[in-house]
Parts: structure tokens; sequence; C-alpha cells
């Protein structure tokens, strides 16, 4: 069964219902019912129209639910409390939902998981998994999540800013379970680039592309990680990294700079180094002075001196780490790097022991401790 | 919801150690079997209640309780059974159940702890026990946040 296309059929099929009257949440209800009904019935059945298929099926299910919730309160004695039409939503549906589902209302991650339910057409089950949570605490996430925007309309333009954030939640949260989040965040955010005419939407496509081209190449066969300098360039996927380049540039070219495409910028020039040490560091350290202004963010600064060591040397980039605080998370990760680069072995083993045990990250841990590992080695220390 | 590109995480997992012995005395610190039965079963509804509570919310990950007594077991060589210990009655740290829980932030799981730890004891009044918090180690993010080694 083709599972891309079944999802990708979700928020159409969502919004005939909403449109035909169905309140959100019970339209959500039952769109998430016949995709769990079509996920068994169409390996052995597939239909001719399929979008035809799941409106019919979803169609009846919010009929169903919503006879069965009538003659409940009738027996109740509420016959009086009629669900309220539901709102008419305008030109573009599938746009809308996108903004509903990110509504500023929710929490980070209510907007994620109802994200990727209502557009991204992936049933309970999977997104639980993907998360690593039971079914049961996912399912209640999302009905609080859809009770949240019960109240918000369908017909005024949302937020771009806010739905970025989410899909940037989701591409970054990688590969756990059975579904592949980064390549659902991937897809999400094409089908709104194809939406919404947006540099900052260009810019987070392409810095998805980017980094996706180099996921073979940034984990070994044994699941550690392989930093930058040291991954096979030859497994980075050209193909992603022409389309993200593609789509960034004319981004870049309307002078509506914001921190997606910064980031994506330096991505590119990692990508465009046949190795290493070509990497034109100068040109990154500029792009992360960019990047500083538009969020004054700590990983920023962080990052700005590692590329400051490698363009003019480790001291320089020591003497850029001095100016920020001690306690930022990787502080200690990033001083030990650099130091190394400056030959101080001993310096550096120990301070990659002690960001070791500050990491917050499985992989990063044993990334650390192992460098810290190999300098005692050489150092013939035990 | 934060920036891109900085330290981010949408929900992360903490674990609420509960301890039978090793942690801080409880304000309210008398053993359960001098409880009556009635504060026992107010205590036991508290959790139950509470757990129900976070699944409501969307924070449940898992609850568990262990048994008092366990044994230590290693590795004895090459075809050889396993060889076992204890339990030790001086064993100073004895875990007796935890909480997994995914919330929005440590402030979040900080607060559970503290409802956690109001639960009824003797007299029907909160034990006041220390609850140990202990954040997951995650899993690394797509978009690596530190160049050094990303």
């Amino acid at each position: 069964m083709d599972e891309a296309l079944l999802r990708s059929l979700t928020p159409g099929v969502l919004t005939v219902l909403v449109r035909r009257g169905a309140d959100f949440a019970a339209a959500e209800d039952a769109v998430q019912d016949a995709l769990v009904e079509a996920i068994r019935v169409w390996p052995a059945d597939p239909p001719r129209d399929p979008k035809g298929w799941l409106v019919t099926v979803a169609w009846r299910r919010f009929l169903d639910a919503t006879r069965a919730d009538t003659a409940r309160r009738r027996r109740e004695d509420r016959a009086d409390e009629e669900p309220p039409p539901g709102p008419v939503p305008a030109a573009d549906d599938t746009l809308q939902l996108y903004f509903l589902c990110a509504h500023p209302s929710l929490t980070p991650s209510a907007a994620v998981a109802l994200t990727l339910r209502a557009v991204g057409g992936l049933t309970t089950r999977q997104i639980a998994r993907a998360y690593l949570v039971p079914e049961a605490t996912m399912a209640q996430r999302i009905s609080r999540a859809k009770r949240t925007v019960s109240g918000v309309r369908l017909d005024r333009p949302g937020d771009v800013g806010t739905v970025l954030r989410v899909l940037y939640l989701v591409f970054n949260e990688g590969y756990s379970g059975d579904v592949d989040l980064a390549a659902e965040a991937v897809r999400l955010t094409r089908q709104l680039a194809a939406r919404v005419d947006h540099p900052e939407v260009a810019g987070l496509l392409a810095l998805m592309l980017l980094h996706h081209a180099r996921r073979a190449a940034r984990t070994a066969p044994d699941g550690s990680l392989v930093p930058l300098a040291e991954q096979d360039r030859g497994r980075w996927d050209t193909r992603l990294i022409a389309e993200g380049v593609g789509i960034l540039q004319p981004a870049l070219a309307r002078d509506r700079l914001g921190e997606f495409q910064a980031q994506a910028a330096i991505a590119a020039l990692h990508a465009d180094a046949p190795t290493a040490e070509e990497t034109d560091w100068v040109q990154i350290v500029e792009w992360y002075d960019e990047l500083a202004r538009l969020t004054d963010s700590p990983v920023v600064r962080l990052n700005r001196a590692v590329a400051v060591g490698e363009a003019d040397g480790p001291g320089a980039g020591l003497a850029a780490l001095a100016e920020l605080d001690e306690s930022l998370p990787r502080h200690t990760a990033v001083a030990a790097h650099l130091h190394e680069r400056a030959g101080d072995r001993e310096t550096a083993a120990r301070l990659y022991a002690e960001a070791a045990r500050k990491a917050t990250d499985l992989a990063e841990r044993d990334h650390l401790t192992r460098r810290a590992a190999r300098l005692n080695v050489h150092r013939g220390g035990r | 919801m934060g920036r891109a590109g900085t330290e981010e995480n949408i929900m992360a997992k903490y674990l609420l150690l509960k301890h039978y012995r090793g942690a801080p005395a409880a304000v309210n610190d008398v053993p359960m079997d001098r409880w009556t039965p009635e504060e026992i079963s107010a205590h036991v509804q508290y959790m139950n209640d509470f757990a129900a509570r976070l699944e409501k919310s969307g924070e449940f990950v898992d609850g568990q309780a262990l048994a008092p007594e366990g044994q230590w077991v290693r590795y004895d060589g090459e075809g050889r059974p396993p060889v076992t210990d204890g339990p030790f009655a001086e064993t100073k740290d004895l875990i007796a159940g935890w909480m997994i829980i995914d919330v929005d932030s440590h402030e979040r799981a900080v607060e559970l702890a503290g409802e956690l730890s109001a639960a009824p004891g003797a007299g029907g009044r909160p034990i006041h026990e220390w609850l140990e918090v202990r954040p997951f180690l995650t899993a690394p993010p797509t978009v690596p946040e530190c160049l050094a080694h990303g």
C-alpha cells in the first residue's frame, strides 16, 4: 500500500468534512478512523479513487459518531445541546490546517502531535511510537490539543513562523520507532512551500534537505556519531544538496533574511566543500555573525567560536569562547575541541571527560567519552 | 516556543524515583505498617489518581513498584553459572519504584514530583517524602547543535 499517498490525502479529506459542516475535532476523529481502516483494507483491496474512498468512509464514520452522540444526548435529555455548525474554511484549506495545528495557544508538544495527525495523516499509534510514549497518553495529548483549538476559526491566515517551528521540531526528532519523522517533516514542509511564497519557508526546506543529505554519513555502523570533519563526503546525497541549494539561492536573493535561511546558508557552505580542509570558514563566521544578530542564541555564539577557531586558528577561537558564559550547555565541549586543535592534549582530554558528564544526549556523551579516551591513550595514561 | 538552533527539547522524559532507603528522611516519616488501613487505602488511591491524571494530561509513560528484596548477580566466567549474593540488609540505597513522565519542561517535572511527594501517609497528612528526579538522556537532534562534534 502507498502510505505516502494515503498521508498526502489526509488534509484534503479532513477539509472536505469540515466544509460539509463537521466540526474540526469530530471530523479529525472520523478521518483518523478512515485512515486506520484504509491501512487495514487497502493492501488486499486497493480503491480506484483513494481520496473518494477516504471521504466516503470518513463521512460515514462522522455521521455514525454524530448519531450515537445525539442519541446519547437525547437519552441524557439534553437534546438542545446540538453541536454548532462547523466553520467554513477559505480558499486553501490545507494551509488553514497547518495554521490551526500550530496555533500559538498550543504547547509545542501538542502542536507537533496534532500536526502529525491532522496534516501528516499519521495514526496515533505511529506518533506514540515515534515519541516513545503509550498510545493512550498520545491519544489524550491529541484530544486536549483539539479541545484547545476548538474555538479557533479556520478562515483567517495564521502565523507562518509558528508553523515553521513545529515542522523544525518534528525534523529534529529524527528517526525513532517505525516512522521516519525527519522524512515526514521534509514532506510536510515541501507541501507547505508549494502553498506559501515566503523566504523563510524556503529557508527551512533548504535547511532540512541539506541536513537530510548528510544523514547516512552522520553515524558509523555501530551507531556512534561521526563529526562533520570526519564524514565520508562521498556518502552525502548530492541530489538533495543540489535541491536544497536551488531552493535557498532564490530565497536569499529576495533579501528578506531570517534564521532558517542563515542556517541553511551555513549548511550549504559545508555541503559545498569537497573536503573538510577546503571549507570556507571565513564565510561561515560571517553567517554566524548574521545569525547572532537575528537570534541571540547561545548555541549560535558557541558555534561561532568553533568557526572562528577554524578561520583564524584555535587561539582566536578560545578568545571568542572566553567572551561567553561558561555555564552555557556545550561550552566545555567546545573548549575541549579548541584545546585539542591547539595541541594541548592534556587539557582537551580533561575537558572532554567533563563535557561527557554534562551531556544530555546519549550519542554525544559516548562521542565525547571516546574523544577523551583517545587522547588519554595517546598520552599513555590510564 | 524556543528558537531554531537553540537548546530545545520538545518533550523530555524524567524518571521520578522513590526510595525505600537512601533518601533523606521524610517530614511525616512513619513506616507504612504503622498506618491505619484507611490511611493505606487513601495513599494507594492518591497514587492511582495521580497516574490517571497524568494519562489524561498526556504526560504519563510508565509507573512500576519494586519488591524491597532482590539479589546481586554477576558473571563468573565462561561456562559457569552466574554468582548470586544478597540480599544485603545493609544496602544503603534501595529503590521502591518509579514513575516515568514525558513533560514540556524541567519545571513541570519538579512540579509533578512535588505533587507525588504530597501523597497522604500517617494521620492522612502528606508524607513530604524526597523523590529523585532524573532526566533521560535523549537521542541526537537531526540538526547538530554543536559544530565541534556534529
